[in-house]
Formats: structure tokens, C-alpha cells, sequence
């Protein structure tokens, strides 16, 4: 992966990420989070990471966005639209972010491993979904169905939290 | 590696490239009217529109939806499953029951919601 490449996902991130908290209506900010999702997993795809990446775009961005989206359709957006910024409470939040970021651009800068370069990625003949797969279904096949029954038990609390009145 | 990417680009380009295409030519070739108050308010048959241009949704949408989301998980760990099933299968039926048995324990799950009536529309 080219650092070029790199460079635009990121950066495309970060102005979606920015529009998230910048924009006033709702919707365009949920939007905002589902390109900046794309980007993220973009960034993994360039890492081999593949399978992450297409549980970022699967669940994250189509998933979980759906239910931002809900939620947002479930609120009332005037009381959003009507409220003031606070351009004090603005100045101390951009404040408390700058010297966060100084501190951790000083560690960073002062721990000894941080300025060598990374070791080349190992390269390997299977994909990353392979792994997870012989993985998932030799070793670990006992937390596999310890998963599904969580997904069980998540089912069935949103079915008992959310109807009224069950049958 | 990268140039694999490419028809992927492509797409994105063609995809944009057609939404703004399309934005852009209805700017110029079409004719925009004046726009006033009142043109402005929501079309309610006639009527002085009532409430909000966004009303707000049932709660039911939103079951729908995450049980949506509870059923995607499911699909995320077929896909390592089907990529590793060919080989596997060769030497051992472990994979396929275990598999059988998640989405089993997981039917249990969707039974439940179908018999609770939390799929029922009308009610």
C-alpha cells in the first residue's frame, strides 16, 4: 500500500469524522460516520486485514448506521436544530483536545521504540479469512457456540424490552 | 496488488461521477421557480400542513432493526465458515455440525421473536 493511499483514506476520515460534530442536521451527520467507516475500512483492507474490513463496512456501516438512522428518526429534530452553539464550552473542549494531543505527540516523541520504523508485515500465503475460519471451527468451536447463544440471549432481550405488551 | 483495485475505483468514479453529472445538468437545464414562504411549507393536500415536516417513527421500526442487526452477526461468521468449509470437509464433519448448531441455537432465537409476535406488523 503506497503511503499515498494511505494519506487520502485518512484524510477522508477525518473531514467525515469532522463533519460528524460540525454538521447541525442529524442525518447528514450519520452519513458523514458511514463515509468515514468506509475509510476505516479501507485503512484495514491496506493493513491484509480484509476480514475486519468487511465487518466494518457489513456491520458498522450498514448495520449499526440503520440503527443510528432509527434512533435519529425516533428523536425530535427541531430541539437539535434550535440549540445554540456554546462558544465557550467549544473553546474549552478544543482546548483540553490540543494539550491531550501535545502530550501524546510528547510521549510519543520521547519513547525510544517510536523512532524506529516498523518491521516489514510478515507476508503470508492465505488470506486473513482463512485463518480466522480454520481458527474459529478447529480450536476455538466451543466459544463459537458460547457466541451464538449470546446472540440468543440478545434476541431475546430485544424482543422482551421493546414489545409492549407480549403474547 | 493496488492495480487489482482498480475496477473497484472505476466504480466509484462512474457512481459519483453520474449523481453529480446528474445534479449539475438539472442546475443548468432546468428552470428554477421562486421560491417563497409558503411554497416552502409542506405539501398537505391543500390543507395548512399540522406537526412536523419529520414526524417521528414507532418504536416497532426500531425492533425491527436491531433484530436485523442480531441476524447480521450471524451472517458475519459464515463467511470465514464458507471459505474454509471445502477443506475442511475432506477430513472431518465437525465444521459442518458446528455451524448447523449455531444457527440452530440462533433459531431458537427467531422462533421466539416469531411466536412472541415481535415480526407482527398490524398489532
Amino acid at each position: 500500500m503506497s503511503p499515498f493511499l494511505f494519506w487520502i483514506f485518512a484524510g477522508l476520515m477525518l473531514v467525515f469524522g469532522a463533519g460528524v460534530v460540525l454538521n447541525r442536521n442529524p442525518v447528514a451527520s450519520a452519513l458523514s460516520l458511514v463515509v468515514s467507516f468506509l475509510g476505516l475500512a479501507a485503512l484495514f483492507m491496506s493493513l491484509d486485514a480484509y476480514f475486519i474490513g468487511i465487518i466494518q463496512v457489513l456491520v458498522y456501516a450498514g448495520a449499526v448506521m440503520v440503527l443510528f438512522l432509527f434512533i435519529i428518526m425516533l428523536l425530535d429534530l427541531r430541539a437539535e436544530k434550535l440549540r445554540k452553539i456554546n462558544w465557550l464550552a467549544s473553546a474549552g473542549g478544543i482546548a483540553v483536545a490540543v494539550a491531550l494531543s501535545v502530550q501524546i505527540l510528547y510521549v510519543i516523541g520521547n519513547f525510544r521504540f517510536s523512532q524506529q520504523p516498523f518491521p516489514p508485515l510478515a507476508r503470508s500465503t492465505v488470506d486473513d479469512v482463512h485463518h480466522v475460519g480454520s481458527l474459529l471451527f478447529e480450536n476455538y468451536n466451543l466459544p463459537f457456540q458460547i457466541i451464538g447463544v449470546l446472540v440468543l440471549v440478545a434476541t431475546i432481550g430485544v424482543v422482551v424490552l421493546s414489545k409492549r405488551e407480549l403474547r | 496488488m493496488i492495480r487489482e483495485y482498480l475496477p473497484v475505483l472505476l466504480q466509484i468514479i462512474v457512481a459519483v461521477g453520474f449523481a453529480a453529472a446528474v445534479l449539475i445538468v438539472s442546475v443548468i437545464v432546468g428552470k428554477s421557480g421562486r421560491r417563497t414562504r409558503v411554497k416552502d411549507t409542506a405539501y398537505e393536500c391543500g390543507m395548512v400542513p399540522q406537526g412536523e415536516a419529520q414526524p417521528r417513527f414507532g418504536v416497532k421500526f426500531y425492533l425491527v432493526a436491531m433484530l436485523f442487526i442480531l441476524f447480521d452477526l450471524e451472517i458475519v461468521f459464515m463467511y470465514p465458515w464458507a471459505v474454509v468449509y471445502k477443506e475442511t470437509i475432506g477430513h472431518s464433519t465437525l465444521i459442518l455440525w458446528s455451524m448447523l448448531s449455531f444457527i440452530s441455537i440462533l433459531m431458537v432465537g427467531y422462533v421466539y421473536a416469531l411466536k412472541k409476535g415481535a415480526l407482527d406488523w398490524k398489532k
